[in-house]
């Protein structure tokens, strides 16, 4: 698909003049997805988001690259849809050190691509 | 590898769980953004953020003027590794000052790929000591840039005063084969440090 122009109303519009998500779970690689689509009463921004996500999982950064929308933006969006009930969090925030049982799992991933 | 994992599409397989990152830093033209496209399996995204000059994130959205801020971009791809993980490798500026911006990003990183160039050793020294001063373990890859000065692999770790320890490898960002192999050096370091912390 072809990602949607960046909008020209101002960032802080978008998010009704909030800089932070009303939860601080999202990192960039946390994964979300559509748990309800509809999208009666959803802010245009928020409809995007909808839209976009309506195919298939994607990382908040992905999210952020294809709306072109700063990461932070991104979240609040993201954290609101959460809170609403029509996206979920689909992969937890990454913790803050991997297990070996992970590493190991990257690493004999990364060999099999050769 | 035409890996039936690898989706060409948008969108993660149904069945992914886990998503993990890895960095890739460097200073400006050092191949980051070449190293994630040679690997990504999506066409490489980039992200924007507006941080103020003294690199912190503009947190107060309303009535920000622009000749306080600065955009710095990252460039980023995915590899979808098995059924259930992906990786996401993120192309990072080298500069100190994004202190937000790096907090963000090495935040739950497994670690740090730092490409450097011959012709500019010296420009990769900010970049290692903020690896340092953060405690997230990397790997050194030296990206072969046609016409570079090739210099034995010891002075460049002398050079760049690295632990006996740290990977420290040629690698080419174009090839895929070669872009690999550092990743797997990298991870193969996160692995024994896992076993044997420092």
């Amino acid at each position: 698909m072809r990602p949607p122009e960046r909008p020209l109303v101002r960032l802080h519009v978008v998010t009704g003049g909030r800089a932070h998500p009303s939860r601080n779970v999202f990192d960039l690689v946390t994964l979300v997805a559509v748990a309800r689509p509809a999208t009666t009463g959803l802010t245009p921004e928020q409809r995007r988001v909808m839209e976009l996500c309506r195919g298939g999982a994607l990382s908040v950064a992905e999210i952020a690259g294809h709306l072109r929308l700063p990461v932070t933006i991104t979240k609040v969006l993201l954290s609101d849809l959460v809170d609403s009930g029509h996206l979920v969090v689909r992969s937890p925030a990454p913790s803050q050190r991997p297990s070996a049982g992970l590493l190991q799992e990257v690493l004999d991933g990364l060999r099999a691509r050769l | 590898m035409g890996s039936a994992l690898a989706s060409d599409g948008l969108y993660l397989g149904a069945s992914v769980k886990t998503a993990v990152k890895i960095l890739v830093v460097g200073h400006f033209a050092v191949g980051k953004t070449t190293f994630v496209g040679t690997l990504s399996e999506i066409r490489p995204l980039r992200t924007e953020e507006r941080m103020t000059r003294a690199g912190e994130l503009v947190d107060d959205l309303a009535g920000v003027e622009d000749k306080t801020t600065t955009t710095v971009a990252m460039d980023f791809g995915r590899l979808t590794l098995t059924e259930q993980l992906v990786l996401y490798l993120f192309g990072a500026p080298g500069q100190q000052r994004f202190t937000q911006l790096w907090h963000d990003l090495s935040l739950g990183a497994l670690g740090a790929l730092v490409l450097v160039d011959t012709n500019r050793l010296e420009m990769s020294f900010e970049v290692v000591n903020l690896l340092e001063q953060r405690g997230l373990p990397y790997a050194v890859a030296v990206n072969q840039f046609d016409g570079a000065p090739s210099y034995p692999l010891e002075e460049i770790r002398e050079a760049l005063d690295l632990l006996p320890t740290t990977p420290l490898l040629l690698c080419d960002a174009r090839d895929h084969d070669s872009s690999v192999r550092a990743l797997i050096a990298l991870v193969d370091h996160l692995i024994s440090l896992e076993r044997d912390p420092a």
